[in-house]
């Protein structure tokens, strides 16, 4: 199988603050990687240090074949790796002077130069898709949240990437909206997609998810099936964390 | 004796002809000065939030230098003061141009400033995990939301300069103020001259306004 993430021995400071400590993290093409943890964990970071959002200090990490180097080396690398690595946001970051469908033509005409007329039709299918296709011509503020996010969502899936990392994709939502997120993020690991998903969705994350990663404090404490994490977690953090966030 | 001011409509009329002329050159050295400040504006609003410090700090020195001064020295400095540098005289159109364009793009870099640095870092974020360039990034997804919340600011800076140019009137050229003054020096009416020229400043920054207002209100309506 083909490894799409390869963090080796990675570390990430703000500041003196040693935010990420010797990650060891590989990511297989097709797996759904869920990560949890306390907030300041450092999970968020962990995920936005794959696309290069944020630099690290030390180690490796290989994203497609990539090699990003420490402290925002590499910057080929990067612009490779962001062509090929979708991301969804807590806040959608949907760009509200474009409509729906500018919003999703945007990329791949000025990325990869495809045509106006091309991006348009992928636009419209992947509206259909997430279920939002009569919404194209809207403003992102004349849509619900709920909506919003899976713009937001066909907005990444339009560079067709290789790997989608979710940044809690339905910590701002309403609750009765997050539901149709789920679901359309449900649809695409079954469709095959590798994802990393940052979330605090326990039941999502017992059912969709290959692989449970709990992060404590910048390290990674507990990994494995989500049977495995959930039921019977071997670590006392973990165990910890659980019994908080499982008791409501 | 007794005093009795009363206003001479007739001779605030017969004044409009002769202080209509200025108008024009009120509005070149006006809208001339902002195109140009508005170049410099751009430029050096950005040098400013720019990470390199060498491009950082010529562009705040730029900005604090014309910002601090009066544009009234700024415009006796180029009509007097630069001429012995450049080895012959600035005619007071250009000198007059210059100065608001100067003077206007100091701040106008700051609105620019203001603009670029209230956009959410989210949508810059969001820009380049799709793999957009730093460049293709900033004009396509930060600028044009950053220039709709420079609508406001930008119209108060052309107004203020507008304003500014009736000071020119002591270098010679024949805008509004400078019009009126050579007007009063005949007829003596300055009370019914000046209010005038008042009205004709008047005119010109509503106009502007409402322009500026309907632009913003189109703009506004999408975000």
């Amino acid at each position: 199988m083909t490894q799409i993430v390869k963090m080796k021995g990675m570390n990430k400071y703000f500041g003196k603050l040693h935010v990420l400590k010797d990650i060891d993290l590989t990511v297989e093409q097709g797996e759904v990687v869920v990560i949890i943890g306390a907030s300041g964990s450092g999970k968020s970071t962990l995920i936005r240090c794959v696309n290069g959002l944020e630099e690290f200090e030390s180690g490796t990490l290989e994203v497609d074949g990539q090699k990003l180097a420490p402290k925002g080396g590499n910057q080929q690398a990067l612009a490779e790796i962001r062509k090929e690595v979708g991301m969804v946001f807590q806040q959608f970051n949907l760009f509200p002077h474009l409509t729906v469908r500018k919003n999703i033509m945007l990329a791949p005409m000025k990325v990869k130069n495809t045509s106006q007329v091309v991006a348009n039709a992928t636009a419209e299918r992947l509206l259909e898709r997430v279920g939002i296709g009569s919404q194209a011509d809207k403003y992102p503020n004349q849509l619900s949240g709920g909506q919003q996010q899976r713009v937001a969502i066909a907005r990444a899936l339009a560079m067709e990437p290789r790997l989608m990392l979710f940044d809690e994709p339905t910590s701002a939502l309403d609750p009765e909206m997050i539901g149709e997120v789920l679901d359309v993020m449900r649809e695409l690991a079954k469709e095959g997609m590798t994802m990393m998903v940052v979330t605090h969705e326990m039941g999502f994350a017992r059912e969709v998810a290959d692989r449970v990663i709990y992060i404590h404090e910048g390290q990674i404490v507990e990994e494995g099936r989500p049977e495995d994490v959930f039921d019977n977690p071997q670590n006392e953090r973990t165990q910890a964390f659980l019994s908080r966030v499982l008791a409501h | 004796m007794e005093f009795q001011f009363q206003f001479d409509w007739q001779a605030a009329i017969d004044s409009i002809p002769y202080l209509a002329k200025g108008i024009p050159y009120t509005l070149m050295i006006s809208f001339g000065g902002l195109a140009i400040g508005f170049v410099l504006g751009i430029v050096f609003g950005l040098l400013s939030i720019n990470k390199k410090w060498f491009l950082r700090w010529p562009a705040t020195a730029y900005i604090e230098i014309f910002r601090g001064t009066p544009i009234l020295v700024q415009v006796l400095f180029i009509f007097y003061g630069l001429p012995d540098l450049v080895g012959g005289p600035i005619d007071p159109l250009t000198a007059g141009i210059a100065a608001i364009a100067l003077n206007s793009g100091a701040y106008i870099s700051e609105v620019v400033r203001g603009g670029v640095q209230s956009i959410d870092k989210g949508q810059s974020e969001a820009g380049l995990s799709l793999g957009l360039s730093r460049t293709q990034t900033f004009w396509s997804i930060i600028w044009p939301q950053a220039f709709r919340r420079m609508i406001p600011p930008l119209g108060n800076q052309a107004i203020v300069s507008i304003k500014d140019t009736s000071l020119f009137s002591v270098i010679g050229v024949g805008e509004l103020v400078r019009q009126g003054q050579v007007y009063i020096a005949n007829t003596f009416t300055a009370f019914e001259v000046y209010f005038v020229v008042a009205l004709m400043y008047l005119a010109i920054t509503l106009s502007l306004s409402l322009i500026l207002r309907l632009l913003e209100r189109r703009g506004v309506a999408s975000v």
